[in-house]
């Protein structure tokens, strides 16, 4: 089971509590995260990744075991851990403004 | 018995405002979408329970909300089981997606050179006159999108877009927003939209092909002050028992046209400055329109530190001053493009709402004023709703 902690407003939208819990049918990565969160959750498919493209939206970053993986390619395996669920997945709307 | 509903958007969530017919209690319910810019929300004239929603976010994106309970509860349109079955076994979940037709191409950056288009958010959502589920949508950059299944999925009318002119059509300091959607009751296939800073277009055939209708228009501010397009149009108006004549609330300059927009001259008359955002019409007096004057494009607030609306009861060039019950010292704050609106009673009701989070109302057509709301977040939008 993975573990995924959505940003506030995402978890507004999607009515949920402070993680999302997934079954995936491969192995973990940023990718096979984001698709069983969209088929879960359709009224997030736009908010995190862009329709048609799939890219990260600019302000949106991604965190594994503390480390920022925002740039890192979204079919490369995630931490021992997250896969496991004993840490999440984090998504998060990046600090902006002032 | 009658009553007003006023749905006003904010930058930081939905609120809806209701009242009976008197217009003198008021409830206030909300905040919908907490923490959300909320650009627009509107009511179908067909059925007033079904109230569409531009929920935005620069982190997240555009969110599409639908109400059938008027503003109850709200739904992304198509999140329902027997909607999310796509072709590749992938949820539908197309709600939010606004995609141009074809390849965007680019139009004028501000430092002149070309620029791609890209989708940024919804500013306007106009529903249809004769159908719930059909609704239009103005966009930034520049677009006009259409959705025939009550918002669960959107085409563009790309002939806007595609025209001529395009590569010329600039952001103005808010975006490129395509931001005033009229729909003609007598002809419904033909629409007025207008476009920051792009100018007004016509078109007399659903949306396929579009002619720009800026003769007359005089921006000293860009490179050819007469030209087809570029024009910073911040508002359009049209009373449904006059579509031929149309009021423009123009960066500077308030215009009128009587012949669909083909000419337009300059109505500003007496206004202490003919720079403003909004524009609207008394609903029974189609020469009885409302404008609020700012003191200028640098400043962005009323002359003198006093909100005033003014009122011309001729079509314009000789204007009166509202007062009572507004403002008339130390106020700074601005009403922008689509936060004026009117309610269908007798007397005309008139609202609006304030960059300072007032939502201001009248319920004698302007002569005197009350705030329904004052300390909302900046108000975006606010569209009236008149119940039987």
């Amino acid at each position: 089971m993975i573990r995924v902690v959505l940003p506030h407003h995402l978890r507004t939208l999607a009515k949920v509590g402070d993680e999302v819990h997934l079954n995936l049918d491969g192995s973990a990565t940023v990718k096979s995260i984001l698709d069983a969160i969209e088929a879960k959750y359709p009224m997030l498919r736009g908010t995190i990744r862009e329709h048609n493209t799939l890219k990260r939206r600019q302000l949106v970053r991604f965190f594994a075991c503390g480390e920022d993986i925002s740039h890192e390619p979204v079919d490369a395996p995630l931490p021992d851990a997250v896969a496991k669920g004993d840490e999440p997945f984090f998504i998060m709307g990046a600090i902006a403004g002032g | 018995m009658s009553g007003i509903r006023v749905l006003v958007g904010t930058r930081k969530g939905a609120f809806i405002l209701t009242s009976d017919a008197k217009r003198k209690d008021w409830k206030v319910d909300g905040p919908h979408f907490a923490g959300w810019e909320i650009y627009h929300m509107k009511g179908s004239p067909v059925d007033p329970n079904r109230i569409y929603a531009s929920q935005t976010s620069s982190w997240f994106g555009q969110i599409i909300q639908r109400s059938s309970d008027s503003g109850k509860t709200w739904e992304t349109p198509g999140s329902s089981p027997e909607d999310l079955k796509g072709p590749d076994g992938m949820p539908k979940g197309e709600s939010n997606m606004f995609v141009y037709d074809g390849i965007p191409g680019t139009h004028m950056w501000y430092d002149g050179t070309q620029h791609p288009w890209e989708f940024k958010r919804v500013w306007h959502l106009e529903p249809a006159l004769d159908n719930a589920d059909h609704v239009y949508a103005g966009v930034e950059d520049a677009a006009l999108f259409e959705s025939k299944d009550g918002g669960k999925s959107w085409n563009e009318l790309s002939g806007l877009r595609q025209h001529d002119t395009g590569p010329k059509w600039q952001p103005g300091a808010g975006g490129m927003c395509l931001h005033s959607i009229l729909i003609d009751p007598k002809n419904p296939k033909r629409m007025f939209i207008a476009i920051s800073a792009a100018g007004a277009f016509r078109t007399e055939d659903s949306g396929k092909t579009w002619k720009p209708i800026n003769k007359g228009l005089h921006s000293q501010y860009i490179p050819d002050p007469n030209a087809e397009v570029g024009h910073c149009v911040h508002r359009i108006a049209m009373h449904p028992s006059k579509p031929n004549t149309l009021f423009m609330q123009k960066h500077w300059d308030v215009m009128r046209s009587d012949d669909g927009g083909d000419s337009w001259r300059e109505v500003s008359g007496n206004l202490p400055s003919d720079f403003g955002f909004p524009i609207d019409i008394h609903a029974q007096e189609p020469e009885t329109i409302y404008v609020v004057p700012i003191k200028s494009d640098s400043e962005h607030y009323p002359p003198d530190g006093k909100l005033r609306v003014y009122r011309s009861r001729t079509g314009g060039n000789k204007w009166e001053e509202l007062t009572k019950g507004l403002p008339q010292k130390d106020c700074y704050v601005n009403v922008l493009r689509d936060a004026m609106s009117v309610d269908a009673l007798d007397p005309c009701g008139i609202y609006f709402g304030t960059t300072g989070g007032q939502v201001y109302a009248s319920s004698d057509a302007g002569d005197s004023w009350n705030p329904i709301v004052r300390d909302l977040p900046a108000v975006l939008s606010v569209e009236v709703q008149t119940l039987k």
